[in-house]
């Protein structure tokens, strides 16, 4: 070493000094920024050495974990795979559990909708034989359930009860070959038997050949077999063939167009509805609540001049009311109701067709202002949305002549926002006042009218209710709009 | 050993004769030299293009026939040069030790009692000064220059001229041995 130094004592030197100044050089000279060439010089001189440090030590990183590091890769993918399983059983098992709350909000609606008493129950076991169509129910006669009463959901009739148990109930599909029914259709009337073939269709028995019924109709139990109240959708004529005496009906039961269902509605307490105008296609409808900071409008905000045709009908109540000094749904039980027949006569607005009375109240007598055709010819047509007419004549038509109850076209008109058993009782047939637990819980139930409840609305404008409303209710087809018969 | 005013190249080290001179030739000469770049010029500005530190530098590594002698006369020049000039600390010191240290390193092989290699040494290390001046002032500090070499030729011509007779004049301060 001392040699090699030696040797090239004078090159060492030289260097040396060279390194000296230049040391010199760049502790003394800066540049046109102000900064020092020693620091311009470290810098330059040792940031292309750390990136390729950093260079190297990330691809050594990543070399080593994606290539070297990889023993427990498959371990991992298989925990992976086991919870991507699991979350789509979760997933299944959440749209299921959402399935089924819909369903039974549904139904929910339609048992507080429909004027019928029911008892909701479950299907918990199907009939042995492979050919029977017979579901069992978990709801019997310690439920108030008895033989021959009718299983109906919001779609249509189900089946009737043809065993009553204590806890449970044996129930004969509609599809059943021994099932029969009263029928009839929408749009002509016509009056037959449903009977079911074992397979997923029905057909209509003893309809005369020279009847008019076309493909498409929608029918309706006709109340003459003293199960099925009047007014229950059947399902919707597929096929209509001749024959002699009797044409070849087939209908497709709507209330198994969705399978065999698990929640169903027993009638406890039949009532008459009229066969309504309009095919069953607005079903009672379970809209969520909204998230959470949505921007919605209370439901006791005042609607608006421009508002829907239910805030029309509200503001029409209201001012009846008014006129009237009738504070709705503050009045003690027996308290008269406001007279909502000057309604149409009165300076709050157009009729707007008749509101409902209380069931079971003077059955017999009709209303006062129940139209006759002719008077309901010389009235101003119905707005869009509002109250359809009950006809007396269809009334009467339908009445099932001396097998049925007598039809009652109308009684005392219930407000919007009467409340049942507090005012007046509710009418069969029009919605409760008080509304789900749902919307009482976004505060919009209870403050104010709901005349969404009592109007229909129009076609094709679902959207017309209050926003504020979390749960929407759409009258269910069943439900006649404008009275019902018992 | 014996000097032959006829050769130009040694055969080899040992024939070039090592000068020596009194200590304060070493500190006045060089310092001498300084001043006369700095003041001589204010006065006669046509004398401006003298280089009289590096002219200074050449003779000493010559005659030392010593690299490190050299390189040490041209860095203590060179730094002297730079602290009275304007330019960084380091500049004329680093080009003025890389000129001792050739310096030294090519009059151990020429004859440097010579006049016409005094002539070329003086001409030859003046361009190697300002091209490295150059050059390290473009790499080192970025500053944009341009070369002239015809200008820097002339110059060199004219420092070499001079240069031989300041040889001639700095031998008179030589020991006798």
């Amino acid at each position: 070493m001392e040699s090699l130094l030696n040797r090239y004592r004078n090159i060492t030197v030289l260097l040396l000094v060279i390194m000296a100044q230049l040391v010199l050089l760049a502790v003394s000279a800066k540049n046109d920024q102000d900064v020092r060439f020693i620091r311009i010089w470290t810098v330059t001189a040792v940031t292309p050495v750390a990136r390729i440090i950093d260079g190297l030590r990330g691809g050594g990183s990543g070399f080593l974990h994606n290539y070297i590091l990889l023993h427990d890769t498959n371990q991992e993918n298989q925990r992976l795979r086991s919870e991507l399983d699991r979350m789509k059983m979760e997933n299944v098992f959440l749209k299921n559990e959402l399935n089924t709350a819909d369903r039974a909000k549904a139904l929910q609606v339609f048992q507080q909708h429909t004027p019928s008493r029911t008892v909701a129950a479950t299907i918990i076991a199907t009939g042995a034989g492979s050919s029977s169509k017979v579901v069992f129910v978990d709801r019997g006669t310690v439920s108030g359930v008895q033989r021959g009463m009718a299983v109906v959901t919001p779609d249509g009739i189900v089946g009737k009860v043809i065993a009553a148990y204590p806890t449970a109930s044996q129930v004969l599909l509609i599809t059943d070959p021994d099932f029969a029914a009263g029928v009839v259709t929408q749009k002509s009337q016509v009056h037959g038997t449903l009977k079911g073939q074992g397979t997923p269709q029905c057909k209509v028995d003893y309809v005369a050949f020279e009847e008019k019924v076309e493909p498409g109709e929608w029918v309706y139990t006709s109340g003459d077999d003293r199960i099925f109240p009047r007014g229950f959708p059947v399902g919707i004529i597929k096929a209509v063939r001749p024959g002699q005496p009797f044409k070849e009906i087939l209908v497709e039961p709507s209330g198994l167009q969705r399978g065999l269902v698990e929640d169903v509605l027993i009638l406890i307490e039949g009532v008459h509805q009229p066969i309504p105008d309009t095919p069953p296609g607005m079903q009672p409808i379970y809209i969520a609540a909204p998230p959470p900071g949505s921007d919605s409008t209370p439901a006791t905000a005042a609607p608006s001049a421009t508002g829907t045709e239910a805030d029309r009908l509200r503001a029409q109540y209201q001012a009846l009311g008014e006129e009237q000094k009738h504070t709705y749904g503050d009045n003690p039980p027996g308290t008269k109701p406001a007279d909502f027949t000057r309604l149409g006569t009165s300076g709050a607005g157009v009729p707007v067709g008749y509101p409902l009375g209380p069931a079971g109240k003077n059955p017999a007598t009709p209303a006062p202002p129940a139209p006759s055709n002719a008077e309901a010819g010389r009235n101003p047509p119905p707005a869009p949305g509002s109250l359809p007419v009950v006809r007396p004549a269809e009334a009467a038509k339908s009445g099932t002549g001396g097998t049925g109850p007598a039809p009652v076209p109308l009684k005392t008109a219930t407000p919007p926002n009467a409340e049942p058993g507090k005012n007046s009782p509710a009418a069969p047939g029009s919605p409760p006042a008080t509304r789900p637990a749902a919307p009482a819980k976004s505060g919009t139930g209870g403050a104010g009218p709901a005349p969404d409840k009592n109007a229909a609305p129009p076609a094709g404008t679902p959207g017309v209710h209050p926003p504020d409303a979390a749960r929407r209710l759409n009258p269910p087809a069943g439900t006649p709009p404008g009275g019902q018969l018992r | 050993m014996t000097y032959s005013g006829e050769r130009i190249l040694l055969s080899s080290q040992r024939e070039g004769q090592v000068s020596r001179f009194q200590k304060w030739v070493f500190l006045a000469v060089p310092l001498a030299a300084i001043l006369f770049q700095v003041y001589v010029p204010m006065f006669f500005p046509v004398l401006s293009f003298l280089e009289m530190p590096l002219l200074v530098v050449v003779y000493f590594a010559i005659m030392r026939r010593s690299q490190i002698a050299g390189l040490t006369v041209g860095a203590l020049v060179g730094l002297a040069q730079d602290s009275l000039s304007k330019n960084p600390l380091g500049m004329f010191g680093i080009v003025n030790t890389l000129v001792g240290y050739f310096a030294a390193s090519v009059g151990v092989r020429l004859d440097v009692e010579h006049g016409l290699i005094r002539l070329l040494l003086g001409f030859f290390f003046y361009l190697f000064h300002q091209f490295l001046y150059w050059v390290m002032s473009q790499a080192l500090l970025g500053q944009q220059m341009t070369f002239d070499w015809a200008r820097t030729a002339m110059l060199a011509a004219l420092n070499a001229v001079v240069g031989v007779a300041l040889f001639h004049l700095l031998d008179k301060l030589k020991e006798r041995t």
